[in-house]
Formats: structure tokens, sequence, C-alpha cells
């Protein structure tokens, strides 16, 4: 749930990220530099000088993954239908009619196919832009769709996680989105068809405890918060700061819970190579 | 007036109270009419509060620390009871316990989230908040289970699996993930009890089964209503409006379709009459173990997937 920031006394603050700005310039938050977003669009939309990995969206990385015009979006139409008439300080009805407006996405991920080195997958890319990428009904059945398009067409399955967890307004349903997808995965893995998880910033909560943790492989972009339990409850629990790094990428991949981190220009080649030694081999 | 008394219990345990004072004196003076009349009065109010609590009212009574906890079901239930500890990789968790059991002549596995009933039991269970070991050692049982073909009887009982440092650092969601993964695929069945707290993902880590049912007065959501109101309303003090909006009660579930059945408690909540508590779960299982012990383990497990497949709404 970490799309809101909560103020609480005797604790530092956190680095906020912010999602892309328009205008014709960013400033890279780690280190300072000016780039042009021209240069930074080039560059993956990392910082040219520390290679930070600025926050994108499925729109972005569907364009550098895929083999040009491979990419062929499934359920695109599919929308939250507010099952529990949810109100707290704003209808949810109205916070989804605003975020669709605002994003132009329907929901917090993309589903469908397409050609990575001319083998085809299928795919899931969530998005933080909305609503957090939290994930509710439409993003548990996308998702699960997807994994049944892998399943059928005997096709790896990749999906790219960006949530703070589970979505509130959604109650009960939310939660099973969790078991629903974890299961559709657990058929995917008795047919012996592939799975490849990418966790980027952030992944935390309800994702990261079903499909996001499933990977045949599980690999992450540099610096990634990805946890269960988001930082500040964390705190509050222990009454202290956290260790610098905990949570991100490296501090899983030392505790043994990633196979390896992968830069965003990196991605592509190894999902390909990846793709080439566990797919296929059951002929 | 005896302890742990939630505010809405209060005008019954005054009454309750007032006739305990009166039957003292039925010996000296003929009072027993109007002995009967307060009683039939005691009955009517406690139909009157119980029937029309609120949700933030039936969180507090999923909560209430005289209710039965998982390791009072067994004894209270099941015969022959063998705990088996520990996980085989880190540690034992007291969060969750765990062993073989016969409800009646049958052979059941038995797993649940564990609380302590005061500050040195509550400690030493961690407030039946569960690390990645405990759902670790849930999966090493239900592993067991199914070698040996023995049906599985999980009991959700927690605030939340622990948000603690360690935890994240031993893999809290990779842990609950697995179990999710596994248990929509294990052989054998598995019945899920909501005895008391349903907390997220931490309630769910166990939580994945043939049937789901919930006891009448506990609660199941994606959030506890004083986390949603901090999030959402950015104030602690928005729970009941937050239990309200989640929609977490048990008839809730039932309508969204997330449950199969709900199990009634005693009159007032299961807290006041332990044993009848445990009976009625009792006969609920076996039967619902007679049902699921005649499905072959392929449609178990089809059947499974398509439960939770078909859970959500959405619009397209
Ligand atoms: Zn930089």
């Amino acid at each position: 749930m970490g799309w809101f920031t909560r103020k609480k006394e005797n604790i530092s603050k956190e680095s906020k990220k912010s999602d892309l700005p328009d205008g014709l310039w960013q400033k890279c938050e780690d280190c300072g530099e000016i780039i042009y977003n021209k240069q930074l669009e080039l560059n993956l939309w990392c910082c040219p000088k520390c290679n930070h990995h600025f926050r994108i969206g499925s729109k972005e990385y569907i364009s550098f993954l895929f083999d040009e015009g491979t990419f062929k979006e499934i359920d695109k139409k599919m929308k939250s239908a507010d099952p529990l008439e949810f109100v707290d300080t704003k209808k949810y009805s109205e916070r989804i009619k605003s975020t669709i407006k605002k994003t132009g996405l329907n929901d917090a991920v993309k589903t469908g196919t397409g050609k990575i080195n001319n083998k085809k997958v299928s795919f899931a890319c969530m998005d933080f832009g909305f609503i957090g990428g939290s994930m509710g009904s439409v993003v548990g059945e996308k998702i699960s769709r997807a994994i049944d398009v892998a399943y059928e067409e005997k096709i790896p399955m990749i999906i790219i996680s960006q949530s703070g967890g589970a979505r509130m307004m959604e109650g009960a349903y939310s939660l099973m989105q969790m078991a629903k997808t974890s299961a559709r995965l657990a058929r995917l893995a008795d047919a012996k068809i592939p799975y490849i998880s990418v966790l980027t910033d952030p992944t935390t909560g309800g994702v990261t405890a079903s499909f996001a943790m499933l990977g045949d492989v599980i690999i992450a972009e540099p610096k990634a918060l990805i946890g269960f339990a988001g930082p500040r409850v964390i705190k509050q629990t222990i009454g202290r700061d956290l260790p610098e790094g905990f949570q991100r990428s490296e501090f899983l991949l030392e505790n043994g819970f990633i196979d390896f981190i992968v830069t965003r220009k990196q991605m592509k080649e190894k999902l390909s190579l990846l793709i080439d030694y566990l797919h296929n081999n059951h002929k | 007036m005896a302890k742990n008394v939630l505010d809405f219990e209060k005008p019954i345990i005054e009454l309750e109270n007032k006739i305990e004072e009166m039957r003292k004196h039925e010996t000296m003076l003929d009072i027993s009419k109007e002995i009967k009349t307060l009683e039939d009065k005691v009955l009517q109010l406690k139909e009157s509060i119980y029937n029309n609590l609120t949700r933030w009212q039936r969180v507090q009574l999923a909560r209430h620390p005289e209710r039965p906890y998982t390791l009072d079901y067994i004894y209270m239930m099941t015969t022959d009871f063998i705990e088996l500890h520990g996980d085989r990789n880190y540690k034992d968790d007291h969060a969750i316990v765990s062993g073989f059991a016969k409800l009646d002549n049958q052979k059941v596995m038995i797993i649940g989230h564990q609380k302590g009933r005061d500050t040195k039991t509550n400690l030493y269970r961690n407030f039946g908040m569960p690390n990645p070991e405990g759902y670790r050692k849930a999966l090493r049982m239900m592993k067991l289970a199914e070698k040996f073909n023995v049906p599985v009887i999980t009991m959700l009982d927690t605030p939340g699996a622990y948000p603690g440092l360690e935890a994240e650092q031993r893999g809290q969601a990779e842990a609950i993930a697995r179990n999710l993964l596994e248990m929509s695929r294990l052989k054998v069945p598995i019945i899920v009890v909501i005895i008391g707290e349903g907390a997220s993902g931490g309630a769910l880590g166990i939580g994945v089964g043939d049937r789901i049912l919930m006891l009448q007065n506990t609660w199941y959501s994606v959030i506890s209503p004083e986390s949603c109101s901090s999030i959402l309303w950015r104030s602690w003090e928005y729970k009941e409006q937050a239990a309200e909006a989640l929609k977490l009660t048990a008839e809730d579930l039932l309508e969204q379709k997330i449950i199969d059945r709900i199990i009634p408690e005693p009159l007032g909540g299961a807290h006041k009459d332990h044993q009848q508590m445990a009976n009625t779960l009792k006969s609920v299982l076996l039967e619902e173990l007679n049902n699921l012990l005649k499905i072959k383990p392929e449609k178990l497990i089809s059947s499974r997937l398509e439960k939770f497949g078909k859970m959500g709404v959405f619009e397209e």
C-alpha cells in the first residue's frame, strides 16, 4: 500500500519517488543530473551518469522488450466493477474513473503476447501509476488469463511486477487474487512451462506474496524496493530506522530470494537467454 | 463484573449479575416469577444486540480474548492429538501449531494460528503473527499429510504475518506465496475455517482449500480496519467506517461467494460456550470431510482451481 505517505514523528522521511513528469528534461533523484527526455528514452529511462532506473510503466517496458510490432494486448477493456461500493474519503468508483482519465490505462496491469528475439511469450506488466499498481479483481483476472494463454499455447510466461500490494477498496476480493493467480501458476508449473518473474520498484504486499515470488527464475532491476510489509510498517513495528539498503534488490540477492539483478539494458537479452535455457527441453 | 467485557455486552452482563444476585435470596423470598421475567428480558436483549451488531462490533467479538483458539478446539474436538514441530530449516514458529489428530475415527492434520491468553503466552505465540518459518512449517505438515493421504484442516486466527526485519530477511513474502501455490495443488482435501481474525496474506498463507468456512463472529479481509483507516483516512480514528467499507463479516463473505458456509456460534459468541462451539464445529467438519473424501484427487485439484478462479468482480 505504498502509494500513500503517512507522517510519523521520530522516524526519518522516506525518499519519495515521482512518476515521470511532463516537460523537456528531468532531474535524476539519485545524482541530480539533468537529463533531456529524449536522451532518457534512448537510455531506456536510466540515468546516463549513475544508472539510476527511473520508474516506468507497461508502455515503456513493451517498447524495448518486444520485437517491433509483435506485442498484442488482450483483455484491454476490462475494468473494475466496484463490488463493495467502497467509499473512504472518496468513492472508489470515482477514484477509478479519474485514474483512468489521468493515466489512459483501464487498470494496473497490461497483458498480451509478443515476441522476444522471435520467441513468443505471454506477458503481463503492472503500472504503478494506476492506484499504486494495486491488485484488485481486474489485475488478478488479467494475470490469470495471461497465465492461461501461456498454458494453452505452451509458451513461457513473463510478469513484470510493480505494485504497492493488494487493493484495499475491493476487500477480500483483492486478497483472493493472490490465491487465484498462484493456483494458475501451479498448473503452469505442473505443465513444465517456464515462468520468469521480473521485479521492479516497488514490489510489495500481496503481489510479492503471490505471483511475484513464484518464478522459476526471479530477477530484479537494481535497487528496487521488494518486500512483504512496507518499510514504514516495519519501522513502526521495530521502533527504529531500517538499515541502509534493506528490502532492496541487492539485499534480496544476498539473502537468496532472487536469482540476479538485471539492468534495463540487459533485460531483453537475459530474458531471451533464460527462455532458451528453460523452454522446449521436454520435446 | 467479569473482565474482558465489550461495551455492547455491558447491559447484558449487568442484567445477568442482577439475576445472580436475586438467586442468592431466592430461598428466603418467593421471587422466581421476577427472576423468570428478568431472564426473558436478558434473552430478548441478547437477541436484539447480537442480531444487530455492526461490522466493527463483529471485529471486536472475533478478537475477544476469551474466544477459543486452535489448541482449544483441538483439545475439545479431537482425540490422540500428537503435535509436530518445526520447519526443518530454521526453527519452530510458535504462532502456528500443527499435528495429527482424530475427529472421531477420522485421521486429520490440523494446522492453525495460535494466539496467547496473557502477556507471557502472547509473547511466546508472537500474538499469533507467524514469521516465514511458520508458513514453511505449515507447508511441511501439509506435504506430510499429502504423502500419507490424510486430509488437512486449517484454522485461521491472526492479526497478520509478522512485519519484522528478520521476517523480511528470511522471505515472508516467498513463504506465503509458496503456500498459496502448493495448497492449490495438494492432493488431499483441505478445509479452511476462520475461527477469529483473518487478516490479509498472513491468514491466506494457510487459507487455500476446498471448503472455506467462517464462524459467525469472525472477519476476513485484505487489511485490518485500523490499518485501512490509517492509510485511506490518514488517521486511526475511522476504524468503524473502514470495517463497514471493507464488508468483512461472515455474511458479507458468503454473499461475495468467497466462503462456502457460516458456522453458527452460541448466542453472544464462541467465548460464551467453548464446548458448544467445539461440538458444532466438529459436526460440521465431519460432514464436510465426509463429502470431500469421496472426491478423487485430480477432481479435487481442478475444482479448487476453478473455485478460486471465480473469485473477483469486473466489467469487460
Ligand atoms: Zn543519476
